[in-house]
Order: structure tokens, then sequence, then C-alpha cells
């Protein structure tokens, strides 16, 4: 079990060192091999229609001219130490974690990441539980009506799910369930609050991809209650809600987790379709928002956090496996 | 002379099964995997039911157990377990006795143990369904269940996963599983069909020993006649859900009268003898449970069938007693039959 744990966070570390290696490529090396002079990379760092002046300064003050291992030192140092910016006369220093500088909007990006960070959590965790609890248990009872009026009718809305985008449902249910729109209350301040605004948005996103899982629970309970394991625990006597409840459910719990891990990516692009069309100030709204402003240093901020986040939550599915599967703690 | 079973018929038996039938409707047609199957045993007895692959065992002893769906099987006949009928009983009934009152071991221990729940869980819970005692209590009755069954070091491997058990100790542990709220019938479906040769043996001698202990009622399916020879009092061979040859397993084993029963004795694997050195191998192969062969159903593999004048083609035949309880359903005149197992086929085998 240690063992497991320790090869796990070490594969997650060495990720997340691949990780700001692929970020900060795709930002400062990539336009380059596409053609771009360093010029034109500091234009981005400024705002729209600099002057040249600004340009050559932006260039030294972000070393762009330096060869690109020292470029990519310094954003990892900044990452983990924190580095100076000077802006103006001033040196400002950002603190670690420094996930860089807008200097369109004079301040460090990470504060403004911590800021809507927990709109974005709250988003994809209570929609995550949805859609898990609401995936499985209509998976299923989908399994055990199998043929029946509720099976078609449960595959059928499921495929809805998969099939309409996010800004039409989500559009939809502004339009017809809540047309005031709504705010993000946080969860420390007013819990309830905080549930009842996020319902609509968590049910949107948790629609997207409860299909997946209800699915995929059907499919897994059809074959599990075939197993000679389901049949041994009817042998014993045990009543037919347990042996569903318990013994044919728990085979569930792998493959959902798998899809699980495979979805959190896909969770991150929901969110972020989910918060624009809901207007929740969240990291996927920054994101948007700093593509619109072409503002680099907020983008690849962003972009390094949620490389981050999906490298952690990984982690913890793995960690998950453990516990849910005895043969992979054990080895 | 034509006794309709006689032996069977008596509900005194601690268990009796009657005409029991177990019809499968599926789209190529009606399944027919048990089609009047009848016997009866006592506490404290072994019975044998062989035969080859889907001549109805499993699907037998799952009958006695009402461990079929009822909604895709249709079952009829009657199972007496202890003057209690189960075939009309509620299900729940059956379930309550289940586990408790009869209990079975399968033949893969792997897949029979559910693989995410320790060993102990799984006995403990078996434990606990039908006896109102604390956890703790419980996990004591387990680690003693396993001591019993041969595992060392119980009070350590209780907290196992089963893939961290043998093949061996895997079949000890579901029988610990079995026998931990001490059933009085026990079935065991092929216990030790996945398990090497010298595990096989332990295990039967376990089963042997542990049904002495307990003066329980077992019931051993196999389609190897070494294990009906080491355990069974009673022998029961079954052709496509029909009872062929019913009787002790002296009798059945000494004075055997169906040619299927000959033509199992003779595919017999003899440890002593290369495999392929078996002598009668049964001709031709199971018949289709859809479409049973009409008349007796074993008559396109019998080497027998032209003596009865026609009768094996056209008409079933009916279960009869040849002498002091033994059962067999053939065409052939008992004297006949005595006659070719005497002169033809007993030299044969014996000379192998
Ligand atoms: N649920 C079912 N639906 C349809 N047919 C079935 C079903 N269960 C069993 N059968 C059929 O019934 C027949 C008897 O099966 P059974 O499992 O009892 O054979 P068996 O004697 O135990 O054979 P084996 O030695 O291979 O275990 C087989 O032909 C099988 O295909
Ligand atoms: S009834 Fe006929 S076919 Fe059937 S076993 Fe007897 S001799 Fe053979
Ligand atoms: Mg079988």
């Amino acid at each position: 079990m240690v063992a497991y744990i320790v090869r796990r966070v070490i594969g997650a570390v060495l990720l997340l060192a691949i990780t700001t290696m692929v970020t900060f490529g795709i930002f400062f090396l990539v336009p380059r091999l596409a053609g771009q002079t360093t010029d034109q990379i500091a234009a981005q760092y400024v705002g729209r229609d600099p002057s040249p002046e600004e340009i050559t300064l932006t260039k030294r003050r972000l070393g762009l001219d330096d060869p690109l291992v020292v470029q990519y030192g310094r954003f990892v140092k900044g990452l983990v130490a924190g580095t100076d910016y000077s802006y103006g006369p001033n040196t400002e220093f950002c603190p670690p974690p420094c996930f860089g500088y807008s200097f369109k909007y004079q301040r460090a990006v990470w504060p403004d990441l911590v800021d809507r960070f927990p709109v974005t959590l709250s988003l994809a965790v209570g929609a995550a539980a949805i859609w898990l609890v609401a995936g499985v248990a209509i998976g299923v009872l989908s399994a055990l009506r199998k043929g029946t009026v509720f099976d078609r009718a449960a595959m059928i809305t499921a495929l809805a799910g998969v099939s309409l985008p996010i800004f039409f449902t989500g559009l939809l249910t502004l339009a017809f369930i809540r047309p005031e729109g709504v705010v993000f209350v946080p969860f420390t301040e007013n819990p309830p609050a905080w549930a009842g605004n996020l319902l609509l948005p968590w049910v949107t996103l948790a629609f997207l991809f409860a299909a997946g899982y209800a699915r995929l629970t059907r499919a897994t309970m059809l074959e599990t209650v075939g197993e000679d394991y389901i049949r041994t625990a009817r042998a014993k006597g045990l009543p037919e809600r347990t042996v569903i409840g318990k013994h044919a459910l728990r085979a569930t719990m792998t493959p959902t987790l798998t899809m699980f891990g495979l979805d959190l990516g896909l969770l991150l692009g929901g969110a972020v379709l989910t918060e624009s069309t809901y207007s929740l100030p969240g990291l996927g709204k920054y994101a948007v928002d700093a593509i619109r402003q072409n503002d680099l240093p907020q983008i690849l901020g962003v972009t390094t956090l949620a490389a981050f986040f999906i490298v952690v939550a990984n982690l913890v599915v793995d960690l998950l496996y453990a516990v849910v599967d005895p043969r992979v703690r054990l080895g | 002379m034509t006794v309709e079973i006689t032996r069977p018929d008596a509900p005194d038996a601690f268990v009796a099964v009657r005409d029991l039938r177990v019809h499968f409707p599926t789209e190529d047609g009606l399944v027919r995997s048990v089609d009047g199957l009848s016997f009866r045993l006592d506490r404290g007895r072994t019975l044998g039911i062989v035969g080859e692959s889907g001549s109805g065992k499993s699907v037998t002893s799952l009958a006695v157990l009402g461990l079929h769906n009822r909604r895709t099987a249709r079952i009829s006949g009657e199972i007496w377990l202890d003057g209690e009928e189960l075939v009309a009983a509620p299900p729940e009934r059956v379930r309550a006795l289940r586990g408790k009152k009869m209990a079975m071991i399968f033949q893969d221990p792997l897949s029979s143990m559910h693989p995410y729940y320790t060993v102990g869980a799984q006995i403990v819970e078996a434990y606990r369904i039908h006896n109102d005692v604390s956890r703790k209590v419980a996990r004591k009755h387990a680690i003693e269940m396993l001591g019993r069954v041969g595992i060392p070091q119980p009070a350590r491997r209780v907290d196992d996963y089963p893939h961290q058990f043998s093949g061996g100790m895997r079949q000890r542990a579901m029988i610990a599983m079995a026998l931990s709220c001490d059933p009085e019938l026990l079935i065991a479906d092929e216990p030790t069909t996945a398990l090497d040769v010298t595990v096989q043996a332990q295990i039967l001698d376990l089963i042997r020993d542990l049904q002495r202990d307990f003066d329980t009622a077992v019931i051993v399916i196999t389609h190897d006649l070494g294990v009906v020879a080491e355990l069974a009092d009673d022998v029961l061979v079954m052709y496509a859900g029909r009872a062929v040859e019913y009787g002790g397993a002296d009798d059945l084993f000494e004075r055997p009268e169906h040619p299927y029963a000959w033509g199992l004795l003779g595919s017999m694997p003899r440890l002593d003898r290369e495999p392929a050195e078996r002598l009668l191998p049964i001709r031709g192969t199971p018949p289709s449970l859809i479409n049973v062969p009409p008349g007796c159903a074993f008559h396109p593999r019998c080497a027998y069938c032209e003596l009865t004048g026609g009768l094996s083609t056209t008409e079933v035949p009916p279960l009869t007693e040849t002498a002091g309880g033994h059962l067999v359903a053939c065409h052939l005149a008992p004297e006949k039959r005595r006659e070719i197992w005497e002169n033809d086929v007993r030299p044969t085998l014996e000379s192998r």
C-alpha cells in the first residue's frame, strides 16, 4: 500500500514537472517555432497598439531574448520561489506560487486565480456529485428493469444528455427556470444560498456527464449479476437488496472511477462553458476573458493551474483505486 | 414389471425431489434442462449425481436452492426438504432456508468469492444473516470455521482477500462459508474440478470428515466417477435431464445396468493408464436439450439400441426397479443387461 502511494506520488510530481514544460513550451516555444519574433511575443504582454518603446521595455523585463532554458528556469523559479517583476520605476515581488504578472492590469495573476478558484471548485464538485449519484442510480435501476419503459426512457434521456451542448441547456434553464440569473455566494458565508444558486449550473453540467455513467453502470450491473460471486451471495441467503445494493454495486465502482479519472479534463472544459453561460466569476470565465483580452500571463497562469488541477485530481483517483480494489492495494 | 418410481416417492425422506422439471424458454426453443427427475436423500448420507456436461446437474442443484431466476426458468414438480415443499413456497421462505438449512459449494472457488471483500467478511456475512450475533462473535466463529477446514493460522488469514489464497485454500474457505450456519443439506457442485489432484483428495477427505461430524446430507455433483466412488452412498446417473440409473454406490459400481453408465465407467480415467487407453469412450455427443431424441434419449449413441426391437427409438424407457432398490431406465430386459455386463462389458473393463 505504502509503496503504491509513494509510486503514484512520485509519478504525479514527475507529471507536474512535464506539465510545466509543456505549458511553457506552448506559450514560449511554439510561437517561436511558428516564426514569431520576440517583438511580436512581447507585444502580447502589453496593451493594445503598443509603442515600440513599450515593446522593447517589456522584452527586456521578461528576458524574452534569453535562451529558452533560462526562461524556463525563471518560470519554474517563479512557481516555487517567487520572482521580481519591474513595472515602470517600481519592482514588485510576486510571491510564490507566482503564476505570472499581468502587465495590462498591473497585478499578479495568482491572487485572481485564488479568488475565482472557489467558484470553479464548487461548480465542479457539486456537478460531479450529482452526476455520479444520479448516473449510478439510474444505471442500476435500468439494469434491474432491463427492457422496461423506465429503462428505455432513461437511456433516451441519457442520450439527450450527451448530445445537447451546455450553452443550449444552460440558456434554456436560464430562460424558463431562473430568469433572474444566478450569483455566486461563497459556501462559508451562506451554504443554502450557495447551493440554491449553484443548483441549476450543477444540474446543467451534470446532465452532460450523468448519461455516460448511467450507461456504464447499467452495462456493468448487467454483467455483474451473472457473476459466480453474485450467485454465492444469493446462495448464502442474502436478501436481494443486499445482493444488488452491496455485492453487485461494489463491482461497478472500479469502472466508474476509471471513467471519472478520464472525465476530469472534460469536467474542466464543461465548467468553463457553464461559467460563461451563467456568468459565474470562476476560472473558466477568467480564462475566456483573458483570451478575449489577449492577456498572455493570465492565460498562461490559468492554463498551468488547470493542468495542475488535473494532475492532482488524477492522483486522487489513483489513490482511490487502492481503496476500492484490494487487488491494487496488495499488488 | 413396471414400478413407477417407488424409491423417491416417500416424503418421509429428509430430501425428496419428485418429478422435477426445469425448462428454459429461449429464442431457439424450449430447453428441457431437467425433465422429470426424482430422488431422495437421508441425513448423514451422500448422493452422487453424475453425468456428462449439460446433463442438467447444476440446473438441478440450483433448483433445490431456489436460485433460478423465476422469470427465465419454468419449474414444476416437488422439492421436499425436511417435510417442507420448496417449489411452491414463497421465495422469501426459500431465501430464509438458503445458507442456513441448505448450503452450496460451487465449482470455481476463485470466481465464487467476491474479490472486493475479505474471506472473513464473507463468512461473517453468511453467518450473520441467519444468526443474530455481534460482528465480534461472528468473526470468532469465522476464524473457528477456517481453522476447522484446515486453514493454517486462521486468525491471521481471516483478513486476507480471496486472491491471496491458493485454489485449494479458497475452496476450503468456501466450504467454511457454506458450513458456517450448520446446514443440514450441503450441495457440492463439482467441488474439486478446478483443483489439482492432491488438493482434490484433501478436499474430498474434508467434505467426508465434516459430513460425519455434522451429520449433514450431502449431494455431490460431478462428472468424475472417482469422486463418486470416494464419497457417495447412492448414485444417480443423469442423461439429458433425466435419471437413467439410480441405486446404491456398490450396486452401481459392481452391477451397472445402463449402457450409458457402462460408458461412463469405461471413460473413467485410471491413474495407472494413459488417458488415451480408455476402453469404451461414449460415441457421439450429448443430445440437444431442445430437440431431445425421441424414445430413449441415449439411443443415437447406444451400441445396444437394435436389441430392443425398435422400442428404444419410439418409447421413453421408464425408470424401473431391477433389484433391491436399483433403478434403471432401459428397454433391454434386466437379464439381458446383466448378461451383457457380465460377459461383455465387465471383462473388457477389467482387462484394460
Ligand atoms: N438459464 C438458462 N437458460 C437456458 N439454458 C440453460 C440455462 N441454464 C442452463 N441451461 C442449459 O441447461 C443444460 C444443463 O445445464 P447444467 O449446467 O445443469 O449442466 P451440467 O450437467 O451441470 O453440466 P457441467 O458438467 O458442464 O456443469 C445446458 O445445456 C445449459 O445450456
Ligand atoms: S433403451 Fe435402448 S437405446 Fe436406451 S440405453 Fe437401453 S438399449 Fe440403449
Ligand atoms: Mg454444472
